[in-house]
């Protein structure tokens, strides 16, 4: 399973980012953002670490976590498919792209794929809409995509 | 610095970066090498021109010239042709359908005919990421003004005759706010920009922070000035990489050139800007629960008063404003008050920036004056409706506002009109929907984004649209009953007047309009067990058109309930009883031999 795993180098870089905040009130966030980027994900060993160096409750951390849905406990895959489901996007088919991926990576939308590969997500509106409709895979912007062009996309990522 | 006697304009926008307009710009900067062309023409990467729909868009400045699509093979063409020799490239330009004619300039370009651009005046003319260019088009002109020349009550009075009012949707008078802000007596205030746009189908914000994300930051020091605050944060949607790269670029300058941090200008003011990412919450585009999330808190609402004017980030007093109506303020402390208040209409002056999408041909952003009609918008703008089908109505406002039918389209696009339609303003995005959209469905698709973002703190909003979800998925499903339409209006009446925030007070209006404006509609799902646009799977029927069919045998095959009958070139035949309407037949028939309705 692809994941930046938990090691000590990642955390020793969080504590070091942590280290450098001018101010510790009101960081949770860009902590957890920072961490996300480093881990690849937010599992438990990592909320209580930043519980014990900002030295705010275990409970309030889980609660931001859950709360956002930038910010993940589970392991992502190394490809994120995020198809947009913004209005623009709903409107012109995006069911029908997701409903796709879906049956070619047997997998369905917040699951990630048994070869730790792609996680398929749906997403709020990339603001691409004239693009409509669109998908994401990791930073990279897909527009006008339809069915046929799924095989594609994927096959690109895997070169 | 060297002198270009001519300027190749590339749009950079996220739209545009996506159709590779990078890679163009890479390769026509590689040719002008080329050709030793280099210091005599040069290529600025600007923000979005609004023309989404066929980009990359490529302007040849001074000649004004207009390109089209342009691919990163056409950079050599560009070059020879248009630099070199000096003729234009008819097969880029822009071929307007209604006069099927080319058209060479971007002015003669209906959908930029009717527009007027305050808010969007630097995008696709500047390079975003040189604060040079901004400053060469009047930019820190207006927070030079009000330092040296202006009293803060002298800048919200200007604001005030103005008449702006906030383009985040409240449309509540800045001015006001600001002055709000002032006469709370604290040790420390905030400037807080909200960029948290995030309305499904709206992209202002966006284009404005990618395209001219200085005049955000004059705008945000002109604001502290005027209330009395040294910090400012942008609070920004972690989806929106590009505008947040650009805006650290330009924080970065402005700091380099003194423009921010402190004793700006020698005057002894000072002010900073710190960006803040938002983690995908919907809920955080409201003020109170936007500064718990800069707080770092779950962003959950409170109760109003306090006002954030009186007690926001950290208990004091703070500011909130949209990044379309600090785009606006630079222009006003520049050309005056009255000069912005003479745009638009009597209660909404100046202009707004409108995001279109969906079933139109022209998708893109526009800005047009205040009281602009909505035909003006979608037809002559937004050159009407794809693959000529029929207009069915605009949605305004995202899941907090409703659409506007046929009917009303000639109504003029200001805050109180469309409230009086039981739409609203919203942040811009308009989203046109045409004769294959289910209104039902459309209903349902932004009572599930509710459903998903509402931040479950009081249960008008948390349980309330989890109902409506389900009356509204049960007439999608033929399962509804007659009753189920006034359910659906008293459900949604009560979530209004008990949420306690305006992400749940707002959540039943996709529902109620559709529900005044396409009765017909509901009734047909629930009476007649039909879905006119034949969008709801439950409700076709999927038959065999006898002359199309060769009897391949492909969609008996691909049945999964063995419901086709039929023999290798045989028309065949779906026995409706047995059918479980997977569409599999549909999907995979080649001669267009079955149809579902």
């Amino acid at each position: 399973m692809y994941n930046k795993e938990l090691s000590q180098a990642n955390f020793d870089a969080l504590e070091n980012y942590i280290g450098s905040l001018p101010e510790k009130k009101g960081a949770l966030i860009p902590v957890l953002h920072k961490a996300q980027n480093l881990f690849g994900y937010l599992p438990k060993e990592v909320q209580l670490f930043i519980c014990e160096k900002l030295d705010v409750p275990s409970s309030k951390i889980y609660g931001v976590v859950s709360f956002y849905s930038f910010f993940t406990m589970k392991p992502r895959g190394q490809y994120v498919i995020n198809v947009c489901m913004g209005t623009a996007c709903f409107v012109r088919k995006a069911e029908d792209v997701i409903k796709e991926f879906e049956k070619q990576l047997k997998i369905s939308v917040g699951e990630t794929s048994k070869d730790g590969l792609y996680t398929l997500e749906a997403l709020r509106c990339v603001g691409a809409c004239g693009l409509a409709p669109v998908v994401m895979v990791n930073d990279k912007i897909y527009g006008h995509v339809e069915k046929k062009d799924i095989e594609k996309i994927l096959a690109e990522q895997s070169n | 610095m060297p002198n270009y006697r001519m300027h190749l304009l590339v749009c950079g926008g996220t739209g545009c970066h996506a159709t590779k307009s990078n890679v163009l710009v890479n390769e026509l900067k590689r040719v002008l090498v080329e050709k030793g062309l280099e210091n005599e023409i040069q290529v600025v990467e600007t923000g979005c021109f609004g023309f989404c729909e066929k980009g990359p868009i490529v302007k040849v400045y001074p000649d004004n010239i207009f390109y089209i699509e342009v691919q990163p093979t056409d950079a050599l063409e560009i070059i020879e042709e248009h630099i070199i020799k000096g003729r234009k490239l008819e097969r880029l330009l822009f071929v307007e359908p209604s006069l099927n004619q080319k058209l060479e300039e971007q002015l003669d370009m209906p959908f930029y005919k009717k527009q007027l651009r305050v808010a969007l005046k630097n995008c696709g003319f500047i390079d975003p990421e040189d604060i040079d260019e901004y400053i060469a088009t009047e930019g820190y002109h207006a927070l030079g003004k009000v330092l040296t020349s202006m009293t803060p009550d002298a800048v919200i009075e200007e604001i005030k005759i103005s008449g702006l009012r906030g383009r985040g949707g409240g449309g509540f008078p800045t001015g006001l706010k600001w002055e709000f802000t002032k006469k709370s007596s604290a040790d420390q205030k905030y400037i807080v920009c909200n960029a948290d746009e995030g309305d499904p189908g709206a992209f202002m914000d966006r284009s404005i922070l990618e395209g001219d994300p200085h005049i955000v930051l004059e705008a945000m020091a002109i604001a502290g000035f005027a209330v009395g605050a040294s910090k400012g944060y942008i609070y920004i949607r972690a989806e929106y990489p590009l505008a947040i790269q650009r805006l650290s670029i330009a924080i970065e300058q402005a700091r380099d050139y003194g423009l921010l941090g402190n004793d700006i200008m020698g005057t002894g003011f000072d002010f900073d800007v710190e960006v803040d990412l938002g983690a995908g919450a919907f809920v955080c585009g409201e003020e109170t629960a936007l500064i718990k999330s800069i707080e770092g808190n779950r962003g959950e609402p409170l109760t109003k008063p306090p006002f954030p004017a009186q007690s926001g980030i950290w208990e004091k007093p703070t500011c909130v404003n949209n990044v379309e109506t600090f785009a606006n303020i630079p222009p006003i402390i520049n050309k005056g008050g009255l000069w912005f208040k003479q745009i638009g209409t009597e209660k909404s002056s100046g202009t707004k920036v409108f995001a279109l999408a969906g079933k139109i041909n022209n998708v893109g952003l526009v800005e047009v004056p205040m009281g602009t009609t909505m035909s003006d918008i979608v037809f002559d703008i937004g050159g009407g409706i794809r693959h000529d089908k029929q207009f069915k109505a605009v949605q305004t406002g995202g899941p907090s506002g409703g659409c506007i039918p046929y009917s009303q389209i000639d109504i003029p696009v200001d805050y109180d009109s469309l409230v009086s339609i039981g739409s609203m303003m919203g942040s811009g995005g308009l989203i046109v929907l045409d004769e294959d959209d289910c209104m039902v469905n459309i209903a349902k698709f932004y009572m599930e984004f509710i459903i998903d973002e509402s931040c479950g703190k009081c249960t008008p909003c948390r349980v309330g649209t989890k109902r409506l979800h389900e009356i509204l998925t049960k007439i999608t499903e033929g399962k509804a009953t007659e009753d189920c339409i006034n359910h659906l209006v008293e459900l949604s009446n009560t979530i209004k007047d008990t949420s306690l925030c305006g992400l749940g007070q707002t959540a039943p209006n996709p529902v109620l309009s559709t529900i005044k404006y396409f009765l017909d509609e509901y009734k047909a799902h629930v009476i007649d067990k039909h879905c006119p646009a034949s969008v709801c799977e439950a409700l076709l029927s999927y038959t065999v058109v006898s002359e199309n069919c060769i009897g391949c045998t492909a969609c008996l095959r691909s049945c999964p309930a063995n419901c086709i009958k039929g023999a290798p070139k045989e028309i065949h035949e779906i026995i409706q009883s047995d059918c479980i309407k997977c569409g599999a037949c549909f999907d995979i028939c080649r001669f267009e031999a079955i149809i579902k309705k």
